[in-house]
């Protein structure tokens, strides 16, 4: 009994004393971003931490948070103590912005190009071989197509699927939204498995084998071929498709509790050097710096882009008109 | 021993297919877990146990058990104790509300701590500006899991006692015997197994408690993260080797409970069979 009571004791000391929450001070932040990005980050944070050694001689430790974009953006509004989200879409940072005041409206003004140092775009994963034949948007809306998508309600990677989609079908027809609700309506019908995160739909569509196509972030796709396997894989580019910009923001309530502010701002703006977007870029984000683009230029085939801002007025628009209850999604998918 | 009628047909089927189902749906699962965790090899597989993410899950796991059982070791004694041996105004009412995790899901067990506690919650504000972190961190977790694992011990314990009756306990009060001694002489010893019994499923479900957790914990890698919700988060990073490895080591954690669960059945079975005696009485 006392032999148990010891251990028990024991364990408890050694739990406590190494709980890295209570460790002593040392600069730390705390990134909240979605699911696709841990490998960027991951990376990142390693040549920002000598970045910043370098600079001012301060230790700064960086911890990481993901999940899916939305859920984030509630964990913090619930009281996630970030100090920096990087998140999907501005809709979600907008929210926070909104519901809790943690950071200031003006977010998206403070940083280039709105706060969006690194983007992607939306293209489609196929088996190797393309043994359906898959080739652009209209393929997918076809009788017989498995697709693999996960929920607009709470992904964010799903709704700039979902608006990449529309946005192709205004182009097909002539801005008819009627033909454009309707194709999406044929889309959604084709749709196997409605994962509710991007990095969840990749695992239904490539380890558990669902579905003839996938609809993925560029830099998700590049990621899935990467580590499963390039005997596998086909990455086909549609003809037109959107311009994703995942924007990132400090937390600035936060950030002043924390005492955060010098070193939260030189980690955004780290972002947009050479060596920020060189890490973006190897990890299948498309960079912003146009001599890195340069040297990636294999890498990521020239398309045509369309914004979220000239199809679709701004996100908050787009979230109303799609997404929001008895919006288009709910009106095609009951 | 009441004579065999049935068929011995029937009886092989029926043993067959109670086989076939613990085969497939118990022991096909727990080999392709340790398959593919060791499927890179050992080294690989330690390997896995080294990284500092999974450390710090590993020990908050650790943690929140140490702090989780033990608390409801005490309140389960006490909450039985109450319930079977005395008559009180409401007791229908605390059995019922012990009972209340079992029936709840465990995200609605999350989320009950995020109302309370996150910033937009009833206390959050308050606690923010004292400085005290309580959601998406440790404290969050350990509460979240004490709530989901409150009525392991209690519901174990609630039938031994009532078995046993008052008896023995009335006796050595008469005998002169003070209520500490006459608990820590006559009701523990009486109660052990079900005691034990109890400490081992608060103890699996402890460390092996998804839902709650994963709405509380933020998902901060080396931070808040246990060992469940790290082996969600390798499992998604493609990590299926040391996404395997850990949870190896959950399944391992069961193993050896029930393992040395079965050593002690095995050396005081005597008075295992005194116990289930007297409460088959």
């Amino acid at each position: 009994m006392r032999k148990v009571l010891f251990i028990i004791l024991a364990g408890f000391i050694w739990g406590v004393s190494v709980s890295d929450i209570y460790a002593a001070k040392k600069i730390t932040l705390l990134n909240v971003s979605y699911d696709p990005t841990r490998e960027l980050y991951e990376e990142y944070n390693k040549i920002f931490i000598k970045h910043w050694q370098k600079k001012t001689g301060e230790a700064v430790e960086i911890y990481q948070s993901h999940g899916g974009s939305g859920k984030q953006a509630r964990g913090v509004i619930d009281g996630l103590d970030a100090d920096i989200v990087t998140l999907a879409l501005a809709y979600d940072i907008d929210s926070i912005a909104e519901r809790s005041g943690l950071i200031a409206a003006n977010w998206q003004q403070r940083l280039p190009q709105k706060s969006a140092p690194y983007t992607s775009t939306i293209v489609l994963l196929v088996r190797k071989g393309n043994p359906k034949n898959i080739k652009d948007w209209d393929d997918l809306a076809k009788p017989g197509i498995l697709v693999v998508t996960p929920n607009p309600k709470t992904s964010g990677g799903a709704r700039w699927n979902y608006l990449a989609a529309w946005g192709y079908a205004l182009y097909k027809w002539n801005n008819d939204q009627a033909k454009a609700q309707e194709f999406l309506k044929a889309i959604y019908k084709n749709v196997a498995v409605l994962d509710s995160g991007a990095r969840g739909s990749t695992t239904t569509f490539v380890e558990r084998g669902i579905g003839d196509v996938l609809i993925s972030w560029e830099n998700e796709a590049y990621l899935a071929v990467k580590e499963l396997g390039l005997d596998k894989l086909e990455i086909i580019i549609p003809s037109v498709t959107i311009l994703a910009e995942p924007p990132v923001a400090a937390v600035d309530r936060n950030v002043s509790r924390h005492g955060t502010i010098q070193v939260v701002d030189e980690y955004l703006r780290y972002l947009y050097s050479e060596e920020g977007q060189e890490i973006a870029a190897k990890n299948y984000y498309r960079p912003r710096s146009e001599t890195v683009a340069k040297r990636y230029q294999d890498q990521f085939k020239p398309v045509k882009l369309f914004t979220i801002d000239e199809i679709f007025g701004g996100w908050q628009k787009a979230q109303k008109t799609h997404f929001a209850d008895k919006g288009t999604f709910d009106q095609i998918y009951q | 021993m009441a004579t065999r009628t049935e068929n011995p047909w029937i009886r092989r089927t029926l043993i067959g297919i109670a086989l076939l189902y613990l085969g497939l749906f118990i022991f096909l699962p727990l080999v392709v877990v340790f398959y593919t965790g060791l499927s890179k090899g050992l080294a690989v597989y330690f390997q896995s146990f080294s990284d500092p993410a999974a450390l710090s899950a590993i020990r908050l796991t650790v943690l929140t058990a140490l702090i989780a059982v033990p608390l409801n070791l005490v309140f389960g004694i006490a909450a039985s104790w109450a319930i079977a041996k005395f008559d009180f105004w409401g007791k229908n009412l605390l059995t019922t509300l012990i009972d209340l995790p079992l029936s709840v899901s465990p995200v609605i067990s999350g989320l009950i701590f995020i109302l309370l506690f996150g910033a937009q919650g009833a206390f959050g504000p308050w606690l923010m500006d004292h400085g005290i972190k309580v959601i998406f961190a440790p404290p969050a977790i350990i509460l979240a899991t004490i709530f989901v694992t409150f009525p392991m011990v209690a519901r174990e314990l609630i039938p031994v006692m009532k078995a046993q009756g008052n008896e023995e306990e009335e006796a050595a009060l008469t005998l002169g015997a003070s209520g500490f001694q006459t608990f820590w002489r006559i009701t523990l010893p009486n109660i052990k197994w079900g005691l034990l019994y109890g400490v081992i499923l608060c103890n699996a479900r402890a460390m092996g408690e998804f839902g709650a957790v994963s709405v509380v914990s933020g998902h901060i890698r080396g931070q808040t993260n246990t060992l469940p919700l790290h082996i969600e988060i390798l499992y998604n990073e493609y990590n299926f080797t040391a996404a395997f490895a850990a949870a190896s080591l959950l399944a391992l954690l069961a193993l050896v409970t029930l393992f040395l669960k079965s050593i002690v059945e095995y050396r005081y079975r005597a008075e295992l069979k005194a116990a289930v005696r007297t409460e088959n009485v």
